[in-house]
């Protein structure tokens, strides 16, 4: 059946349980902090990603948000890819999360990369569904830019 | 079974009107197709409605047979399009009872009908010449409903920032019907306009509005309709329910998109300033400065959606060919079965009335704690086809303290089994996600 495609029971596991959900103050007082505040204007989805960075790699990565299981639990992949994770490192996980699910199901997802990530790989056969499965990301970039951390190749890393 | 007798006297259950809904169905090539290998079963008429072949036809032969530009030609496609045009404007203007037929204006849709409007207000407060009902300053107010869509309430905004006016707003109560009971402090002398929905898109609340209008009259406010989500479902008399001006769109009510309506008051059109200028909305044009048509076309500037309009005009034919009393009478059927078919699901929770009484064929509802998308997302995969997210209006859920809401909503072509389709599917939704 299609459906199982887009709803992996890996997806429906980190909507079920997510990893790493809730806001956190940073632990060390000199870490830098970002955060980022994204909407999916067309379904009303919202999340808040923050960031904390030595400057070189993700101490932690926390979120909170509400939307559907998809944009739900790829915040809760985001979480647990990424944090603790140096931010070239990140950018590579970042670039290829972001392939993925542009290549409307003609990418093959690379495990070894992605993780949990590749369960998305159904997701991307949905347009309508991209943007909730990218929203945390997309925040994630912001968050990470605003705490002088690029995770695009396009922007300069730490 | 028991019936219960109605009292002798009183209109009895056979005298509504009925009509035969699978010869309806049979009108609509669209509803024969399958979806992700199952029947298709459409309840997204409340976002746009199907078109039946009688309307397809029309829409083909205009482009095959008459297609010309109007009200410039003097050849005979010219005068062929601009009576198909004009044909199609009387027929609107007899649907809904207008007056004269030179109170409709064609538009895009019912947003650019509410902008049209708002913008003659706000043309008209930077000339001093203007008619004072449409002159807008500080102190002035406008009224709308936390249950607009967002095309009843941006264009407003926008206008208050432009005039310095202010915006107020009448509450929903916890039923989803409108709270009236602030009405006279709300709608006062300071009131220029009061703009309302009639039938709400998410709520399906049909709003009462006898009571808003005689005081709109006692404070000599002017009274918009967004009748957007009404005139397609139920008879509208603009002469009975005594509005200044009604909104709505062709795509609803088994039309085309590209074309909507706004109806005003033949002297109320006449005092408005122009919005749009170009061709066709002209009296006389020198290079210092121009004289405007009288309405309508002073509000039809450029070549307007002329085979559009035509195919609306076939829409209102078939609407009217089924009758809207019988169409209205179908879909009250078909929501007060929605209604205890929806109360049997588990965790299912409807958003505004839940009794069939002033209510219309759209129904939206949460499913536990599952979000709307992924409601849409299993029924999809089952042909069922609603519609998810804040339905443009993100007012109306925030009231009730949620992102999105999940809608389904019914047409003269939607049948109980369908509604039985969707009860199944949220059982498979429930499935995947308890």
């Amino acid at each position: 059946m299609q459906l199982d495609q887009l709803y992996q029971e890996i997806i429906l596991d980190h909507y079920k349980h997510p990893h790493g959900r809730g806001l956190r103050d940073a632990v060390d007082p000199d870490a830098r902090v970002g955060e980022a505040h994204h909407v999916n204007p067309t379904c009303g989805d919202e999340i808040t990603v923050r960031v904390t960075t030595d400057g070189k790699v993700f101490t932690d990565i926390s979120y909170d948000g509400m939307g559907c299981s998809i944009s739900q639990a790829s915040a809760s992949v985001l979480h647990e890819l990424l944090r603790g994770r140096a931010a070239d490192d990140a950018s590579v996980v970042h670039e290829a999360f972001v392939e993925l699910m542009s290549g409307r199901g003609q990418v093959t997802p690379d495990e070894e990369v992605l993780g949990d990530g590749v369960a998305f790989a159904g997701v991307a056969r949905y347009p309508a569904r991209v943007k909730c499965a990218l929203l945390s990301w997309m925040a994630f970039k912001d968050a990470a830019a605003r705490a002088g951390v690029g995770v695009s190749p396009t922007e300069v890393k730490a | 079974m028991t019936t219960i007798a109605i009292p002798e006297g009183m209109p009895q259950y056979d005298d509504v009107p009925r009509f035969d809904v699978a010869a309806v169905r049979a009108d609509f090539p669209i509803l024969d197709r399958e979806v992700n290998g199952h029947r298709l079963v459409y309840l997204d008429s409340a976002n746009t409605a199907h078109k039946p072949r009688q309307v397809l036809d029309v829409l083909a032969e205009h482009y095959a047979m008459h297609n010309a530009n109007v009200s410039r030609s003097v050849h005979t496609l010219g005068t062929e399009a601009t009576e198909a045009y004009e044909g199609a404007r009387a027929k609107v203007a007899a649907f809904i009872n207008a007056p004269s037929v030179d109170e409709v204006v064609f538009t895009k849709n019912s947003t650019e009908a509410i902008n049209i409007v708002a913008y003659a207000f706000s043309n008209a407060s930077l000339r001093p010449d203007a008619d004072p009902r449409f002159r807008l300053g500080p102190g002035d107010e406008v009224v709308i409903s936390e249950m607009e869509h967002h095309s009843n309430i941006v264009p407003w905004q926008l206008l208050c920032e432009r005039t310095g006016a202010t915006l107020r707003w009448f509450p929903v109560t916890e039923q989803g019907r409108l709270d009236e009971s602030g009405l006279d402090g709300l709608v006062t002398e300071r009131t220029k306009i009061v703009s309302l929905v009639h039938t709400s898109n998410i709520l399906g609340t049909v709003n009462a509005t006898s009571r808003i209008t005689q005081r709109v009259r006692e404070v000599g406010a002017l009274l918009l309709l967004d009748c957007s989500q009404s005139v397609p479902h139920m008879p509208m008399d603009v002469v009975d329910y005594d509005a200044d001006f009604i909104v709505f769109t062709g795509h609803k009510m088994c039309g085309p998109t590209g074309v909507g309506v706004l109806w005003g008051r033949g002297e109320l059109l006449a005092a408005m300033p122009p919005v749009f200028g170009g061709g066709s909305m002209i009296e006389t044009v020198s290079m210092a400065r121009s004289t405007f048509a009288a309405p309508p076309a002073r509000f039809e500037a450029g070549t307007p959606p002329i085979a559009e309009a035509v195919a609306l005009g076939a829409a209102v034919d078939y609407l009217s060919g089924v009758g809207m009393r019988a169409i209205q009478w179908h879909e009250k059927e078909l929501t007060a079965y929605a209604l205890d078919a929806l109360a049997t699901v588990p965790g299912l929770r409807i958003f505004g009335p839940n009794v069939p009484v002033g209510r219309g064929g759209t129904i939206s509802f949460a499913l536990g704690d599952i979000h709307p998308h992924d409601v849409g997302q299993v029924l999809d995969s089952l042909g069922v086809q609603v519609r998810v997210g804040h339905h443009c209006a993100k007012p109306v859920c925030s009231r009730f303290g949620v992102p999105a809401m999940t809608r389904a909503s019914f047409y003269l072509y939607t049948t109980t089994e369908e509604i039985d389709a969707l009860v199944a599917g949220l059982e498979q939704v429930r499935k995947v996600f308890d």
